[in-house]
C-alpha cells in the first residue's frame, strides 16, 4: 500500500520529522531520528528511480484530488535522479552534522539546525517532484526560508551579514519566479506543468509568455547563482556552518539548475526557449564567463571556503553550458554534473569542516602541514579535488567527458578547448591547497600534537562521499542510464507535444 | 615457465597490471622492517619480469591476450590487447625494475632518505600504470593509466620536501597535467568524435576519414598532449624532475615515464593514424621538424649544464626527440629504429643516471666540473659511465649503434636528408657533452705528488648500486652483440612487418 504512495512520501517525511525534532529538541536523540528520516527518504527515492527506469513516470494526485484541480506530482527519471542525489547527500551530511555543529553551532540552537535542516530537505524534494508550477513556488519558499535560517546559524556573526544578502536575492529570485508563473496563468489558466506546456505551445510567441519566460528565467537564475547573479552565494558558503555550506554546496544550488531544465523543457519546450528566443546564446556565454571568472576568483582566494564557493559557481557553469549546447548529449552532461557535483563538492566541504573542527580556522594557512596531522581528511580533500580537476576515474573525469563529447558532436572545438582548459584552473585552486597540506609544516604557535585527525563521525561520512566519487568514476552504468532516459525523454515529450499538434 | 600454463594467457596481462599493486600493498604492510620490504618490492619486481616473459613467449606464439576491466561509457572499456610494441616497452621497464630496485636499496640507504617506504610504495604503483599503458587496447585506457603515472611520480618527484623539491614537482605536475587535459584529452575525444572508436588496430583507424585539415590538428595535439615525450617547448617538466632521488630519475625519468610518452606517439602513429596515412598529413611534417629542432637544440642546452643530472636529463629530452623523429618519418624502418631506441636508450641512460647517482652518494658530488680525477676512486662507477655514454653517442660496439643506424636509414628512405645531418651533428653534440666525463676522470693532471694508483683508494657506492651499475652497462654491449630478440619482436609489430632484418 505504501509503495504507491512513495512520491508523497518523499516530501512528507522530512516534512513531518522537522516539527517532531523542534519538539524534542535534544541534540543527540534529535540527530539520531533526523538521520534515520532522511536514510529512509534516500530509500524512497532509490525506489521511485528503479520504479521510473523500469516503468516510466509516475503521476500521483495529492490527497486523491486529480489534476488540474488538485496538486499533481510527477515522478520522471529525472527527478528521481537529481533526488536521488540530494537526499543521499543530504542524508550523509546528517550524519557527519553531529560533531561538525558541536564545534559551530551554539548547543541551544541545535534544534533549530535539524529542524531547519529537514525542512529545507522536505522543500527541496518537493520542488524536485511536484508535477504544479504553483507548488513548485511554495516549496521553493520553504526551502529558501529554511537555509536563510541554516546560514544564520553560525557562530560567526559575520554569518548574519551573509545570511542577509542570500535572503534578500533569494527573495528578489523566488518573487521574480512568482511573477513569471502568474503571467503564466494568466495566459494559460493553469498551473500543472503538463497543461502549461500543451497550452503555451499553442499559443505561439505571445509577449506575455515571453515576458513570463524572462521572469522565470532571471529568478531561476539567481537561485542557482548563474554568473552575474551569484554574488550572494560565496558569502553566504563562507560564513554558514561547514556542513550547512556542504549541504547546501550540493543540494540547493543543483535544484535549482533542475527548476531551470524543467521549465525550460518540460513548460516552454527547448525549441521556443532556444531557437525562437535565443537563449542558447545567453545561457552559453554567461557559462563560459562564469567557468573562467569564478574559477579565477577561487584561485586567488585564501578562505578555503570562498574557494569552494567560487569553484561551485563554476562548476554551475558547466551545467548551464551542457544546458545550452540544446542536444541530448549535452543535456546529459549537465544532469550527469548535477549529481556528480554534488558528490564532490559535499565531499570537498566535509574536509573543510573536519579541519576546522582541529585548527578552528578555514584559511589556506590552517591547512598547513595537514597532510601529516589529518592524514584521512586530507587524503579525501586531495580526491574529491581530483575529482573536480575531472581525473580519469572519479566521478568528475566523466562529466567532462560527456560536456566535451556534447561539445565536438556538434563541432563546436572552441567550447571543447576552452572547456578543457577551465579545468586547468581548477589544478591551481585545488592544488595550492593541497600543496599546503602536504608540503608545509604546521605553522608555529600551533599545537602540532592537539591537531589529530578529525572524530570517526565526520570521516565515515567524508569518505563515502569520496568512495562514491570514484565509484560512479569507474560505473557509469546507474548515472548514464538514469541521465540518458531522462534527456530523451526531455527531447521526446517536446517532440511528441509538436506531433500532437 | 611450465609453471605459467596454468595461467590463462588474457589472465597474464591482469597479472601483469595487479601484481605490482599488490607488491605495493604488501610492501607497505612490511613497511617497519627495512629488509622485508626490499624483499617484498624484489621478489615483485622478479615475479612481474617473470610474467612479462611469459606474455612475450605467448606474443612470438601468436597467442592472442586481450582483457576487458570496466566500461567507463558506453562503448568504451577499459581494454587491454597485448601487442608487439607494448611487450618491448614492457619488458624493458619490467627488466629494468629489478635493477633499479636494487640499486635504490643501496641508494636510499646509502644517502639515509626519508620516506622510504611511501618512496617503494608509490614506485611499484607507478609501475603498475606503465604496464597498464603497455597493454592498453584503447586511447582512453592511455589516458587513464597515463594520468595515473603522472599522479603516482608526483610524490617521487618531490621525496625531498625541501623547496627546490616543491618548485620541481610543481612544474613537473603542472606541465604534465595540463598538457595531457588541454591537449591529449581533446586529442583523443576529438579522434572518438571523427572515428567512433577509440581501438588501436593495425593500419589505423582514421583511414576513411576524408578531413585532412582535422586530422593534422588532431596530430598536432596528440604530439603535444603527449607531454611525457618533452617535445620542445613543453620539455621543461623533465629537468624539473630531477630533483627526484636518482633512482627515480634513473627509472622514470629515463626509461618508464618518458618512454611511456614516446611509446604512446608511437602507438598513435602506428596504431591510429597508420603508418601509411601519416605521410599524407600535413602537420607530420611540421612536427617532425620541431622533434628535429629539439634534438639539436636540448643537446646544445646539455652542454651548457654543469650539474650531471641536469645534462643528462637535457640528454634524454633531446633523444627522446630521437624516437618522436621515427615515428613521425612514417617509414617501416624508421619506426622499427624508434621502437629499438626505446630499448637500447634505457639501458644506456639508466646507467649514466645510476652512475651520476652512485658518484652522489659514495662522494656527495653533483657537479661535472668536480669530477675530475675521479676514475681513481670509482673506477668501476666511471667504466660504466663510457660504457653508456658510447651507447648514448651510438658507437660501436654499444647498443646504441643499432637504433641509430635504423633510424638513419629510415631518414634516407623517406628522402630527408636534413634528418640524417641533424642524427649526426647530434652524435657529435653527444660526444661533445658526455664523453669529456670519464675521459676527465681517468685522465685529468694528477697532483705531482701523487702515490701511483691501487686498491685502497677505491671508495664506490653501496655495492648493491654497483651491481646495478655493472648490469645495466653489460646490458649496453650484449645488446649490440645480441640484438636479435628485440629485432624479431619488433619485426612483429604491424606496419612493420619485418623491415628490418639481418642484424647479428
Amino acid at each position: 500500500m505504501l509503495e504507491q504512495h512513495l512520491p508523497a512520501l518523499a516530501i512528507l517525511l522530512p516534512l513531518i520529522a522537522a516539527p517532531i525534532v523542534f519538539i524534542l529538541g535534544r541534540s543527540t536523540v534529535v540527530w539520531l531520528l533526523a538521520t534515520f528520516t532522511g536514510a529512509w527518504a534516500s530509500i524512497v527515492a532509490f525506489q521511485l528511480l528503479l520504479t521510473t527506469l523500469a516503468e516510466g513516470a509516475i503521476h500521483y494526485s495529492l490527497g486523491g484530488w486529480s489534476a488540474p484541480w488538485g496538486i499533481e506530482l510527477t515522478v520522471d527519471a529525472l527527478n528521481a535522479f537529481v533526488l536521488l542525489a540530494v537526499t543521499g547527500v543530504s542524508t550523509m551530511v546528517l550524519v557527519y552534522s553531529k560533531e561538525s555543529i558541536a564545534k559551530e553551532i551554539d548547543k541551544a540552537k541545535h534544534g533549530f539546525y535539524y529542524t531547519a535542516y529537514l525542512l529545507a530537505m522536505a522543500g527541496l524534494s518537493g520542488i524536485l517532484i511536484t508535477g504544479d508550477a504553483f507548488n513548485l513556488f511554495v516549496f521553493l519558499e520553504i526551502s529558501s526560508l529554511a537555509t536563510y535560517t541554516l546560514v544564520s546559524l553560525a557562530s560567526d556573526r559575520r554569518c548574519l551579514t551573509a545570511a542577509f544578502r542570500y535572503l534578500i536575492m533569494g527573495t528578489i529570485g523566488a518573487t521574480f519566479i512568482l511573477i513569471g508563473v502568474g503571467l503564466l496563468y494568466m495566459k494559460t489558466g493553469t498551473l500543472n506543468m503538463l497543461d502549461l506546456a500543451e497550452r503555451i505551445a499553442a499559443f505561439d510567441r505571445s509577449r506575455t509568455i515571453n515576458t513570463g519566460l524572462a521572469f522565470i528565467v532571471v529568478g531561476v537564475s539567481i537561485k542557482l547563482a548563474l554568473f552575474p547573479l551569484h554574488r550572494w552565494l560565496p558569502p553566504a558558503y563562507t560564513y554558514a556552518p561547514s556542513a550547512v555550506s556542504s549541504f547546501l554546496a550540493s543540494t540547493a544550488t543543483k535544484v535549482a539548475v533542475y527548476v531551470l531544465i524543467r521549465f525550460i523543457f518540460t513548460i516552454f519546450g527547448p525549441d521556443y526557449v532556444f531557437y525562437d528566443m535565443g537563449m542558447d546564446m545567453v545561457f552559453m556565454f554567461l557559462a563560459i564567463v562564469a567557468i573562467f571568472k569564478c574559477s579565477y576568483m577561487a584561485a586567488v582566494q585564501n578562505n578555503v571556503k570562498t574557494i569552494l564557493a567560487f569553484s561551485s559557481v563554476a562548476q554551475v557553469g558547466y551545467m548551464v553550458l551542457g544546458i545550452s549546447l540544446v542536444t541530448t548529449t549535452g543535456l546529459m552532461a549537465g544532469l550527469i554534473h548535477i549529481f556528480n557535483h554534488a558528490l564532490m563538492k559535499s565531499a570537498l566541504f566535509m574536509a573543510v569542516g573536519a579541519v576546522f573542527y582541529r585548527v578552528g580556522s578555514v584559511e589556506v594557512h590552517a591547512f598547513k602541514g595537514m597532510g601529516k596531522q589529518m592524514p584521512f581528511t586530507m587524503a579525501a580533500f586531495t580526491i574529491a579535488g581530483l575529482s573536480i580537476i575531472g581525473v580519469p576515474l572519479t566521478a568528475g573525469f566523466v562529466s567532462k567527458w560527456y560536456l566535451v563529447s556534447a561539445a565536438l558532436q556538434q563541432n563546436l572545438w572552441v567550447i571543447a578547448v576552452l572547456i578543457l582548459l577551465g579545468s586547468l584552473l581548477a589544478i591551481v585552486y585545488i592544488g595550492r591547497i593541497v600543496e599546503a597540506a602536504y608540503f608545509h609544516d604546521v605553522p608555529e604557535g600551533r599545537d602540532a600534537s592537539k591537531l589529530k585527525e578529525a572524530p570517526l563521525l565526520m570521516l565515515i561520512p567524508m569518505w563515502v562521499m569520496v568512495l562514491a566519487n570514484l565509484y560512479f568514476g569507474i560505473d557509469t552504468s546507474l548515472t548514464t542510464e538514469a541521465v540518458g532516459h531522462a534527456s530523451e525523454w526531455l527531447f521526446q515529450s517536446t517532440e511528441l507535444l509538436e506531433v500532437a499538434q | 615457465m611450465n609453471l605459467w600454463q596454468f595461467v590463462e594467457p588474457s589472465m597474464l596481462v591482469n597479472l601483469a597490471i595487479v601484481v605490482p599493486v599488490i607488491g605495493a600493498l604488501l610492501l607497505i604492510a612490511a613497511g617497519n622492517y627495512p629488509n622485508l620490504r626490499e624483499s617484498v618490492t624484489l621478489a615483485t619486481a622478479a615475479l612481474l619480469f617473470t610474467i612479462v616473459l611469459v606474455i612475450t613467449d605467448n606474443t612470438f606464439n601468436a597467442v592472442a591476450m586481450e582483457t576487458t576491466w570496466v566500461a567507463l561509457f558506453p562503448g568504451l572499456s577499459l581494454t587491454f590487447v597485448v601487442e608487439p610494441l607494448g611487450v618491448l616497452f614492457a619488458l624493458v621497464a619490467s627488466f629494468l625494475w629489478i635493477i633499479t630496485t636494487l640499486y635504490a636499496i643501496g641508494y636510499m640507504r646509502g644517502h639515509k632518505e626519508d620516506n622510504q617506504t611511501r618512496f617503494f610504495f608509490c614506485f611499484a604503483i607507478a609501475i603498475s600504470s606503465v604496464m597498464a599503458i603497455c597493454f592498453s587496447g584503447n586511447l582512453l585506457t592511455l589516458f587513464v593509466f597515463y594520468e595515473l603515472l603522472t599522479l603516482s611520480t608526483y610524490p617521487l618527484v618531490t621525496h625531498a620536501g625541501t623547496e627546490a623539491a616543491k618548485k620541481g614537482g610543481r612544474t613537473y605536475l603542472g606541465i604534465l597535467l595540463s598538457t595531457s587535459i588541454a591537449f591529449l584529452l581533446l586529442a583523443v575525444m576529438g579522434t572518438w568524435a571523427v572515428t567512433g572508436t577509440l581501438d588501436f588496430q593495425p593500419g589505423g583507424i582514421v583511414a576513411d576519414t576524408e578531413n585532412k585539415s582535422l586530422l593534422a590538428v588532431l596530430l598536432v595535439l596528440f604530439c603535444y598532449g603527449i607531454g611525457k615525450a618533452a617535445i620542445m617547448p613543453f620539455h621543461r617538466w623533465l629537468p624539473a624532475a630531477m630533483v627526484a632521488p636518482t633512482p627515480v630519475s634513473a627509472l622514470l625519468h629515463a626509461v618508464a615515464v618518458v618512454k611511456a610518452g614516446v611509446f604512446s606517439i608511437l602507438k598513435v602513429a602506428i596504431y591510429i593514424f597508420g603508418i601509411d596515412r601519416l605521410k599524407e598529413i600535413p602537420t607530420a611534417d611540421v612536427m617532425l621538424y620541431i622533434g628535429a629542432a629539439t634534438v639539436l637544440i636540448s643537446s646544445s642546452i646539455a652542454m651548457t649544464k654543469d650539474n650531471l643530472k641536469a645534462r643528462l636529463a637535457y640528454s634524454t629530452v633531446s633523444q627522446l626527440s630521437y624516437i618522436v623523429v621515427g615515428a613521425l618519418l612514417a617509414t617501416p624502418i624508421a619506426a622499427a629504429g624508434a621502437a629499438l631506441h626505446i630499448a637500447t636508450h634505457a639501458v644506456g641512460k639508466i646507467t649514466l643516471f645510476f652512475c651520476a647517482g652512485a658518484i652522489m652518494v659514495a662522494k656527495h658530488k653533483k657537479n661535472v666540473s668536480e669530477m675530475a680525477g675521479l676514475g681513481r676512486v670509482m673506477p668501476i662507477t666511471m667504466t660504466a659511465f663510457a660504457i653508456g655514454a658510447i651507447s648514448i653517442i651510438g658507437l660501436p660496439p654499444m647498443a646504441g649503434t643499432w637504433s641509430k643506424w635504423f633510424l638513419t636509414i629510415g631518414a634516407l628512405e623517406a628522402d630527408k636528408l636534413i634528418i640524417v645531418v641533424t642524427l649526426m651533428i647530434s652524435s657529435l653534440l653527444n660526444i661533445a657533452y658526455l664523453l669529456p666525463i670519464p675521459i676527465k676522470a681517468f685522465f685529468a693532471k694528477q697532483a705531482p705528488s701523487a702515490e701511483p694508483w691501487s686498491w685502497a683508494e677505491v671508495q664506490e657506492a653501496p655495492l648493491p648500486s654497483v651491481i646495478a651499475l655493472t648490469v645495466t652497462s653489460a646490458g649496453c654491449l650484449a645488446l649490440f652483440f645480441f640484438p636479435q630478440p628485440l629485432v624479431d619482436l619488433i619485426n612483429l609489430i604491424p606496419g612493420i612487418n619485418g623491415a628490418i632484418n639481418g642484424v647479428g
